[in-house]
């Protein structure tokens, strides 16, 4: 088991500079004027330009210019130095104002998914074919099929602005409540297929050889679902949900837009929209680490979800 | 086994980690208390910077018009009134510039505002190798040449001199009869002893907390991404503001801005997304308002191309625009079209200086551009991020119908990539333009959009004659002379057409109903000092 955590961990190593030497590559390759982007439409004096072009090095172009670029940007930041973004911030002091936020609203996001999809998954695989399982069905059906971008304004205005039940932006410093909408918003995609995977893997089970024999043993329903069926039903939902939470970091830019959430989706949003490639690669960085983290973790629950499964 | 439970025990940790960080603190926006003692929220984005000569969009600027008080402001015509200044007395030439101090002005730490504040101020944001974006400001001034270049030849310019401490003079390159209108302008705030570390290097903590010696001082340090609060200076010796605390609330995107907006949990919003112009006024009723400001879209003709040298063709193109139609049916009203170069706002504007070619006229049009021989397909170029697609393909389809010509709207991700191509002189065909003046003066839109090295000339335009009129207008001893002059010059560009005004904005803003008296000013910010409690 250490032994295979251990490995898990070099392997890490490799993959986190294997992906910001790629975005660093893709920032580098799409990059046009960034000094022009941070101006706007305003025209750029030419003090303005030579100042920003030395400090950022601007003026390396070419193959030889991006490894002279990347390896200065490695440098740095093996000394613990994310850089600075194009408006003169650490970039580092950015991170650890806008990490906390989506990492609270990713958690609310999954808490929402886990404890309303699982559980109605869980309803809808034993009634199977029941009214229950049918409405849910046309549920979720209809929440897979709207996109953030339509249900998160929409969320906004009617519980937000017209009835008033949540406040319509979160805002500075947001309290739980105020991430509540949005983190329903957000996991509410993630919500519906843990529901469906659930349901499924759920029914399944039910009709498995043990249940029958832990049946007419004379076990009572409650134990064999809750103790039998249900461990070997989470298996591809973990899954499922390890990877998600890293999509639920990631994919926060409509929703932490919509309701203003100082996170990292905004800031990627930004670094993107004004060609910003240390904060691009700074932001994409960790959430590589993020999405490996939960990948490692999701190994690990396996292993104590099912005795069958060993790590050498 | 024992397996399992060492892989529980891996587990947990990690969970308990990041469950840890879902724990934290609330906090509560939206104002509280009446009267005198109201805080009122007003929307921004995140400022880029807030040191005076590096701040040039809007954001930064509204935080800084309520930090600091200019030397001088704009009345009802735009014209320049002392505020920090005592006097701004030109010398018969208009060349050498005597600025003497009200005395009184103390910055926020307790220091007094002296001559020497402004003079360092000013050298700082001139000096080329601290980048300043706000440097161009300072090009008027004599001796503003020796601080550029990668080695400088000198720390300061010759143009300012100390007389006291209350007064300081500053002498021209050339004669500028505006000068006394360019003060107003952000970069020319002073800046405290306190916020250099040395002479001429700025304190790096500065801009987090910047002190200045306006009507508001900053509470806290600026809560990047979040808010800026700041709170009134009771020993401001100006107008004193009639609300406590403002404070400033970055929001990304401002239709999340209106939904709080609507809600009561921001006081103003100065813009209103375009998304919702149509049903604003029916949302916020009396809170919904409009004023000038300075905004000037335009499309641009790349005249250095064979297809569009000729005034005729872009002349003709300008006549089969219905800009009427445009502006009521895409901008709801909230912009007025353009006939005319410069912007309603300034002294000196005149309405139709286009004359006949900034009529709706199809039948003419199409009959003077066959004449002039333009080409039968047209692009028109737009930066697809700032909602332009709209109106360019209705400007586009306008062209079809009346011109007989095939034409499309052509969009590039961002404003920069646009420009990237423009200077290339890669075919771009027409693209879009805007402006918002620095300062109230004809001079600030007729020298950088159409003076042949003007900053923002990317079409190539160039006349000797009309290069010749603003420089002169510039250098008259009188105000008159000088708008005659620039008059003159905009008839020349009447009969050139080397672009095309289609539209002057408007601020369309909103308020909560817990703040009244709301003013903005034609650079878009919300006037402080007049902002008060709804009673």
């Amino acid at each position: 088991m250490f032994r295979f955590i251990l490995r898990r961990l070099l392997q890490m190593v490799l993959a986190f500079f294997g992906t910001t030497l790629i975005v660093y590559a893709l920032m580098f390759a799409g990059q046009g004027d960034p000094i022009q982007a941070l101006a706007g439409e305003r025209p750029v004096t030419a003090a303005q330009r030579a100042y920003l072009t030395e400090k950022y090095h601007l003026d390396q172009t070419g193959v030889g210019g991006f490894f002279y670029r990347y390896l200065d940007y490695v440098k740095n930041l093996l000394q613990g130095d994310l850089g600075q973004s194009l408006t003169g911030r650490q970039i580092g002091d950015i991170l650890q104002q806008a990490w906390p936020v989506t990492v609270r609203l990713a958690l609310i996001a999954l808490a929402v998914a886990i404890v309303f999809g699982v559980t109605a998954g869980v309803i809808a695989g034993i009634r199977r074919a029941g009214i229950f399982d049918n409405a849910t069905l046309v549920l979720t059906l209809l929440v897979l099929g709207i996109p953030t971008i339509v249900l998160a304004p929409l969320a906004q205005y009617f519980l937000g602005v017209k009835w008033q039940l949540f406040p319509p932006t979160a805002g500075t410093q947001p309290s739980f409540y105020a991430l509540l909408l949005p983190g329903i918003v957000l996991g509410s995609l993630s919500l519906a297929t843990a529901l469906r995977l659930t349901r499924t893997s759920v029914a399944e089970n039910l009709r498995a050889d043990y249940v029958r024999t832990a049946r007419s043993k004379g076990l009572v329903k409650r134990r064999i679902v809750s103790v039998h069926v249900l461990r070997n039903s989470l298996i591809p939902v973990v899954t499922f949900l390890g990877v998600e939470l890293g999509n639920l970091m990631s994919g926060a830019i409509i929703t932490e837009g919509v309701f203003n959430i100082p996170g990292v989706g905004f800031n990627l949003f930004r670094g993107i929209r004004t060609e910003d490639g240390p904060l691009v690669v700074g932001i994409v960085s960790v959430l590589v680490v993020v999405y490996l983290i939960s990948n490692l973790v999701v190994d690990v629950l396996y292993a104590v979800l099912d005795p069958r499964i060993r790590y050498e | 086994m024992r397996v399992r439970r060492l892989a529980a025990w891996t587990a947990l940790p990690l969970v308990v980690t990041l469950g840890l960080a879902a724990c934290g603190s609330g906090g509560d926006g939206g104002s509280s208390g009446g009267g005198q003692d109201a805080a009122v929220s007003i929307q921004i984005s995140e400022p880029q910077h807030l040191v005076p000569t590096n701040t040039t969009e809007t954001s930064g600027s509204q935080v800084l018009a309520g930090l600091f008080s200019p030397l001088v402001d704009y009345d009802a015509q735009n014209k320049p009134y002392e505020v920090a200044a005592k006097s701004v007395t030109p010398s018969d030439n208009n060349k050498v510039w005597t600025i003497a101090l009200k005395d009184g002005f103390t910055f926020h730490n307790g220091e007094k505002v002296t001559s020497d504040d402004y003079i360092n101020a000013w050298n700082y944001g001139a000096y080329a190798p601290n980048g300043q974006g706000a440097s161009y400001f300072f090009e008027k001034i004599a001796g503003y040449q020796d601080l550029q270049g990668e080695k400088p030849k000198a720390k300061t310019m010759s143009g300012l001199k100390k007389l006291d401490d209350l007064s300081f003079q500053v002498t021209l390159a050339e004669p500028y009869i505006d000068f006394k209108s360019m003060l107003g302008y952000t970069a020319f705030y002073p800046l405290p002893e306190a916020a250099f570390s040395a002479p001429g290097v700025l304190n790096d903590a500065y801009e987090q907390a910047p002190i200045g010696q306006g009507p508001f001082k900053m509470k806290g340090t600026w809560q990047h991404d979040s808010k800026l609060d700041v709170e009134r200076y009771d020993a401001y010796p100006g107008e004193k503001p009639k609300v406590k605390d403002v404070e400033f609330r970055v929001y990304q995107q401002l239709t999340a801005a209106y939904s709080d907006l609507q809600s009561d949990n921001l006081d103003v919003l100065p813009t209103i997304p375009t998304e919702n112009l149509s049903t604003a006024p029916s949302d916020l009723g009396d809170n919904y308002q409009t004023s000038p400001m300075s905004s000037f879209q335009f499309l641009a003709f790349p005249t250095f191309e064979k297809d569009y040298s000729k005034p005729d063709v872009r002349k003709a193109i300008s006549m089969a625009i219905d800009r009427d139609e445009i502006t009521k049916s895409i901008f709801k009203g909230s912009q007025q079209s353009a006939r005319s170069f410069v912007s309603p706002v300034l002294p000196g504007y005149r309405d139709n200086t286009t004359g006949a070619a900034g009529q709706f006229n199809p039948a003419e049009a199409k009959k003077l551009y066959q004449a002039a021989g333009g080409p039968s397909k047209i692009t028109i170029s737009y930066n697809g991020d700032g909602g332009h697609k709209d109106w360019v393909d209705a400007t586009c389809n306008q062209l079809k119908a009346n011109l007989g010509v095939d034409c499309v709207g052509s969009a590039e991700p961002k404003f920069a990539d646009l420009l990237t191509k423009v200077e290339k002189k890669q075919p771009v065909g027409l693209f879009r333009m805007g402006w918002v003046m620095d300062y109230p003066s004809m001079e600030d839109y007729l020298g950088p959009l159409y003076s042949t090295n003007g900053s923002s000339n990317y079409y190539g335009y160039s006349n000797p004659e009309f290069d010749r009129l603003v420089k002169e207008g510039a250098a008259a001893p009188t105000e008159e002379e000088a708008i005659k002059k620039y008059q003159q010059a905009e008839d020349i560009l009447a009969k050139d057409m080397p672009v095309i005004p289609l539209r002057f904005g408007e601020n369309v803003y909103g308020h909560s109903s817990k703040v009244q008296n709301v003013q903005m000013d034609l650079f878009q910010r919300v006037n402080l000092v007049k902002i008060e409690a709804a009673s």
